[in-house]
This record gives structure tokens, sequence and C-alpha cells, in this order.
């Protein structure tokens, strides 16, 4: 297994009008190809913006954070966001699919996005929905599916172009214990294999038997790292 | 990405008919009053408009616009006939007179004396009769609205639409006799009092005895004489101002723009219209950027471009600038085309759909540039924020 996320003394301050606030203050942390990593802990401790620095979409202050032996802070502005594109897919706590695009056109940004012509994007959109048993309701629009069915779609956008890693913000959170373990079963069978890297930021304690690793965060630190050797629930 | 963009423009049809709905407001509004203005300013001119023979019209030095009738001698025609480039020079008396109605109520119209022999200066259309008509003794043409408005036979209930008058009628122009033998439409003039034509010796009948009586000159350029250089001569050999048609319509406009109150008010009307339609297109259009602002954030997390984001904005505001100023145009072309038999001053050149478009170019470029900066500025880590 390779490294696909080498964090090193990583530091990221806000200033809230005037007042400085450590979000992450000294962040060491390594997550190999094919691992599901979860980073827990309370609201505030840094889970959100650590997955922020290490998708590319936050620069850090101090500290390096390499992706796929990549640098991203060093990057050019246009190559970080091609890197992004083709190696980066999103999921998040609100879903976040585009309320007037139906679940295919959603599932196909990512592919436009790399410059696939957009008959071939939906058409590939179509195969990876039915991957996430949405298969029949690639014409729906994001307000007539369900909670767990938007989230099924948003795994599929963030497979559709194939990336290395994946974060995922809460990706439960919004949803009931059983939706939510449908999906993270979902996600660890059609989204894990071993040159992919998922990262999961929770504080849903009942998935965590999904991981392999869980980083427990607090106050800007990582207090403590876990391997997780309970097998996952099982899920309808 | 340009179907993302319009997808997400008219995914919520509510907001979407709202913007264009802000956008044609804007257009109609930018357009109606100026075309109103322009049509209230054209009529200034719209007498010279309709005299369309003469290259050049010849008047006293100090003629300041068309109303403005500061009258020559006769021997001035004379003088003008025997300038070199001179085709033909016809005299024109040009007076407002009051014409004493069958009811014995008095109203003012402008009195138009054409040359007896060639009637040149006549109405630019005839509805009944013909200009031919003026040669029969105490004839007079008149144009059809002050022939049905102004000049018309008081109805006989209280409050009721005058008679108009017709062929045979008569009216009395300072206690001669004037009978009717034609009808004409003319364009409406500034004042909008009626029109009377009658030939010019007729027309010094009527007319309150004065030494000197003649309004204007009108001169045709011999073929191949270049107008300018003649109205040139003319001045030099005459004393008198002597302009072609379009510097004479020119004069009287530039006279109403700057001597009477008419441009500042409508200058406030139509700018306040630019700036209410402006707001309400402009936010609108700025509120649907800031309430998919989130959607934009997804969009440049998942690593689209400022470049391709600027794009799609631009695209949105392109669509919607186009469609709102289409209706917008288009509501003010069916409110002149409703208005046109309205004593409504309208006129909808093509510069004012220009005016028109730059102006709602100016609200969606100003709109998106907002927006753009916004989206620039945004910070694609709020995607994670709940």
């Amino acid at each position: 297994m390779t490294l696909a996320v080498h964090c090193k003394q990583l530091t990221k301050v806000y200033d809230t009008g005037g007042q400085k606030v450590t979000a992450l203050n000294g962040i060491d942390l390594d997550i190999s190809t094919g691992e599901l990593m979860m980073l827990v802990g309370p609201s505030g401790c840094g889970k959100t913006t650590l997955i922020s620095v290490i998708a590319g979409i936050l620069d850090q202050d101090a500290g390096l954070c390499e992706l796929f032996g990549e640098n991203l802070l060093t990057m050019r502005s246009k190559d970080k966001l091609n890197f992004r594109a083709r190696n980066i897919g999103f999921v998040f706590q609100a879903f976040n699919l585009l309320p007037s695009l139906n679940a295919a056109e959603n599932v196909s940004i990512p592919l436009i996005i790399n410059g696939t012509k957009r008959s071939v994007a939906e058409r590939t959109a179509k195969t990876v929905l039915e991957q996430v048993g949405l298969g029949a309701r690639w014409q729906s629009l994001p307000s007539q599916l369900s909670g767990g069915q938007q989230q099924r779609v948003a795994i599929a956008r963030a497979l559709v172009h194939n990336p290395r890693l994946i974060v995922c913000d809460e990706p439960t959170s919004a949803l009931d214990h059983k939706t939510g373990n449908t999906v993270m079963a979902l996600l660890k069978d059609v989204a894990m294999h071993k040159d992919r890297t998922l990262v999961i930021v929770t504080h849903d304690a009942r998935i965590f038997n999904f991981a392999d690793r869980m980083a427990e965060m607090d106050d800007g630190h990582i207090i403590k790292i876990q391997a997780n050797t309970a097998p996952p629930p099982p899920h309808s | 990405m340009n179907h993302i963009a319009l997808k997400m423009l008219m995914g919520d049809t509510g907001k979407y008919i709202g913007i264009v709905m802000g956008l044609t407001f804007a257009s109609l509004i930018m357009t109606q009053q100026p075309a109103i203005f322009v049509g209230l300013m054209s009529r200034s001119y719209s007498f010279i408009s309709d005299v369309g023979l003469p290259d050049i019209w010849v008047m006293d030095a100090k003629v300041q616009f068309v109303d403005d009738i500061k009258p020559l001698q006769e021997t001035e025609l004379y003088r003008v006939r025997g300038i070199s480039g001179v085709a033909w020079a016809m005299p024109m008396y040009k007076g407002l007179l009051k014409a004493r109605l069958t009811d014995g109520t008095f109203q003012t119209c402008n009195v138009i004396g054409l040359d007896d022999a060639t009637l040149i200066g006549g109405p630019p259309q005839m509805l009944e009769g013909t200009l031919e008509d003026l040669r029969r003794s105490d004839s007079v043409i008149v144009d059809i609205d002050g022939a049905t408005d102004k000049l018309g036979k008081p109805s006989l209930l209280p409050g009721g639409k005058p008679t108009p008058l017709k062929l045979g009628d008569s009216l009395e122009l300072n206690d001669r006799r004037a009978i009717v033998v034609g009808i004409a439409k003319v364009t409406r003039t500034f004042q909008s009092q009626p029109v009377v034509y009658t030939t010019y010796s007729r027309a010094k009948n009527y007319a309150p005895r004065e030494r000197k009586l003649l309004s204007f000159v009108l001169v045709k350029a011999k073929p191949g004489q270049n107008p300018a250089e003649l109205t040139r001569r003319i001045r030099e050999a005459t004393g008198l101002a002597a302009y072609t048609q379009a510097e004479f319509m020119e004069l009287t406009y530039q006279y109403f723009m700057h001597n009477t109150g008419i441009p500042i008010n409508f200058g406030i009307s139509v700018l306040l219209g630019f700036i209410v339609g402006a707001a309400i297109a402009g936010q609108t259009f700025y509120n649907f950027t800031l309430e998919n602002l989130r959607q934009f954030g997804v969009l440049k997390a998942m690593g689209t471009s400022n470049w391709v984001l600027l794009r799609m904005i631009l695209l949105q505001a392109v669509l919607v600038g186009s469609i709102g100023y289409g209706l917008g145009v288009g509501l003010t072309a069916l409110f002149g085309h409703a208005m046109r038999h309205t004593i409504l001053a309208f006129k909808f050149p093509w510069q004012l759909l220009v005016f028109s478009g730059a102006g709602v170019s100016i609200i969606c470029v100003f709109a998106a540039l907002i927006s753009i900066i916004k989206v620039i500025r945004l910070e694609p880590a709020i995607v994670f924020k709940g």
C-alpha cells in the first residue's frame, strides 16, 4: 500500500473578527491507499478543516500536506483545480445536489468538469447510478428523492470520475440510522478498492465500525489514532 | 457547463420569471418614456418634415425655430429667385389666426398659405378632396385631427363628441368666410393646433394687416447644385437665414432642447426609470447568484475554474437580458401601436433600440460582475458547512 495522504505539522488558524482561532494545531497524519479513515471528534475540533486541507479546497498556514505525493499548496491554481477535478470525489452532509438537475445530470458533473462530452458523461452517470441502486431514478430531480436516495446520488457523483480519494463530510448525519447504515455499506462496497482512499468526517458513532482506522481529534490536535478491529455492522 | 448554467437559471421557474420580468420592466421603462420624448421632440419639426419638395428654407436671420415667425418683405422672394443655382423659390405664409366656429367660439389655428400657382408646401396626404381644390374661392383644407376635434361642430348633447367638419362646411377666419374643400392628414405639431391650408394670397387676406407677411421662401436647388453651397450663397446675397431642411429641423429641435423644460423633465423620468429598472433587475439577478452560491461552491470544489464559473454567470445574464430586452421593447412597440391614433406623441427609432439594448446590457453586465466577484471570492470550503 502506498501513501495517499501525508500531513506533517499541519496548522491552520482562522481570523474571526480579530480573534485568532487555531483549527489545526500541528497535525501529523498518514493515510494509505485502500484505507477508510474516519476523522471523529466533537464539533469544532477541526475535522472539517482537516478534510478541506486534505481535499485542497483550503490552504494551510503552516506544515505539509501531500496528496499522492503532490504538495497542493505549491501547485499553480490551474494545476490544483485539475488535480482536484481528476483525483477527488466529494460527499457532503447536505448532499449539495444541484436542485434543477436530475440525478443523471448531477452525477455527470465531475465528468463534464473533466472535459467529457455531456452525452457520454450522462451515459456513464446512468451506469454508476445503477451501481448505487438508482438506475431507474436517473430522471428524478433531487426534490423527488428521499434523503437516503439523494445521498446515494451524491455517492455516485463522487465515484463517477473514478477518483483516487473520496472525502465525505458527515455523510450519514442527515439520515436515519437504518438509511445511514445502508449508505455507509454502499460506500464501502462500491467505493472502496485497493487504489482508492476514503476519508470520512463524522461524529456519528453508529458508523464507526465501517472504518479501517479512526483518528480522534480534539481542539485542533489528533489525540488518538486507532485501528478498527470490529466487523462492520450488518445492513439491510 | 453551459447546459448546467441554463438548467440552474431555469430550474426555479418563479425566480427565472422574476428576473426576466425585472429586465422586461427595465427595458420597457427605458424605451417607452424616451419614445414619447422622441415623439414629442419630433413634433417640434414635423411641419418642416411634412413639406417635402423644397431643399432650402429661407427666413429672417433672427428666426430661432419653425414657429418663431419673423415676416419678410415680399421683395426678398424675388431676390432669392435671382440667385444662381435656384431652380425655383416659392412664398409661404405661416401664422396663428383665430377661427370662429359655428357656435361662436374661437379656436386658434395654424394657417399655412401656399403659393397660388404651384401650391408647393401643401399637406403630405389628402384624405378628402384634392390640393387643387384650393383654387376655388374661399377654399381651405383642414387637417383631419383639427376637423374631428377642435374645429368640429359642438355636440348637441352636453359633454358629447363634436361633429367633425366635412367638405362644404364653413368657418370664419378673421371675419372672412372659409369653405372646407379638403381634409388632409398631417403630422401632429408640437402645439397640436388645427392646421388650415389655403393659398398665399388668401392667407394674406385672412391675416391681420401687416406691412410684411412672407414667413418663408421655399427654395429648390437646380439639379446637381449642392444645397449646402446654395444656402451659403443665399445667406451672403440676401443677409437672410437659409437652411437645408435637415438644418432647419435641427435648429428647431435644438431650440426646444435648450429653451424648454422638456428634456430635463423627460431626462429625469428616463434616468429614474433606468435606475429603478437597473435596481430591480440587478438585485434580482444578484440575489439569484447569492442563492446559488453554494451550488457554485460545489462546482468550484469539484474543480471548476473561476473562468468557467464566470462564463456560466455571463451566459445566464446574457440570456435573461436578451429575453427581458426583447419582451420590454416588444411591449413598448405594442404600446406605440395601441396609441397610434391618439394624441400621444410616440416615435420608436432604431437608435432607441440601441440605447435600451445598451442599457439592459449595462444592467446585466453590472449585476453579473457583482455576482462574479462574489463567486470568485467564494471559498470552496463553504461546501463543508452544514
